[in-house]
């Protein structure tokens, strides 16, 4: 069978983990510039205006907020099944996992659409434009994450991902997870406070 | 393993619905910010350490997290302690 041995090195981590975790800091640099810059001109400047909270949404991304926490439990519990060797519960959670994704989206474009209704656009004030290139840059990486954990499920299901060889269900994870984290922190950012 | 993660999942529900609440209190400025990043952070940390399991991870993926917390921190505290607040 053509599987893809983790290969280990001198620093006894395989490759590919040592590989997410610097590609996750990477990320953390890219949207932690968009972050700095939001809260730096929000603080500063006198021109930053917020719209009335009653048009933000708060319940519609409150119940995201639920969406994706759920969706980080059911891909680590997806991955907990691989390794036991629970193969038709490592299905079952990779297909919530990627479900709730997909409901993540689409409530976010219900949303967009009530913002874009109500004036609130990318070019329409210093907050939109913040909220829309947040928002959208972390829509684009659970697209991303979606991809990924259908690759995953797939290859768990030819066989090629098995209870001997579980680290890209792991590594697919470790990406879902720093995507439901961005969340955490956007979600106060963009509607709590 | 398992029955960590669904503790876990629950603190993360209950901090969810914390910072909603606490959200509509009308806090004032300061204390409802500091509250707000609190949760997150906290939030944030149970995903890395369970979820990611960095809380079973060696020195060098500690290393690459804490270096990209450090950077993250440069990026942010100097330029707000100098023009935001």
């Amino acid at each position: 069978m053509n599987t893809i041995e983790a290969v280990p090195n001198q620093t006894g981590i395989p490759n590919g983990k040592l590989g997410i975790w610097f590609f996750l800091a990477s990320e953390v640099m890219l949207f932690g510039g968009l972050i700095s810059s939001y809260v730096i001109l929000r603080t500063g400047s006198p021109n930053f205006g917020l719209p009335p909270r009653e048009l933000l949404g708060v319940p519609w991304a409150t119940l995201n907020t639920f969406v994706l926490i759920t969706s980080s439990v059911s891909m680590v519990l997806a991955l907990a099944a691989m390794q036991e060797g629970r193969i038709s519960s490592f299905r079952n959670y990779m297909l919530l996992t990627i479900g709730l994704g997909f409901a993540f989206l689409g409530i976010k474009s219900y949303e967009y659409i009530h913002k874009i209704s109500e004036g609130i656009t990318i070019t329409s004030s210093l907050f939109g434009s913040f909220y829309f290139a947040l928002t959208g840059l972390h829509a684009l990486h659970v697209i991303g994450g979606l991809i990924f954990n259908s690759y995953v499920l797939a290859e768990g299901l030819k066989g090629r991902i098995n209870p001997d060889h579980y680290e890209r269900v792991e590594y697919a994870g470790l990406y879902w997870h720093f995507v439901d984290i961005v969340w955490v922190f956007l979600f106060p950012l963009l509607y709590l406070i | 393993m398992v029955k960590t993660y669904l503790t876990v999942f629950g603190a993360l529900a209950v901090l969810t619905a914390l910072t909603v609440t606490v959200s509509y209190m009308h806090l004032p400025r300061v204390p409802a910010i500091s509250l707000a990043v609190l949760i997150a952070l906290v939030k944030a940390s149970l995903i890395t350490a369970f979820f990611m399991h960095l809380k079973f991870e060696g020195r060098l993926i500690y290393g690459i997290f804490f270096a990209s917390l450090f950077f993250f921190i440069v990026l942010i505290v100097p330029v707000l302690i100098d023009i935001g607040f």
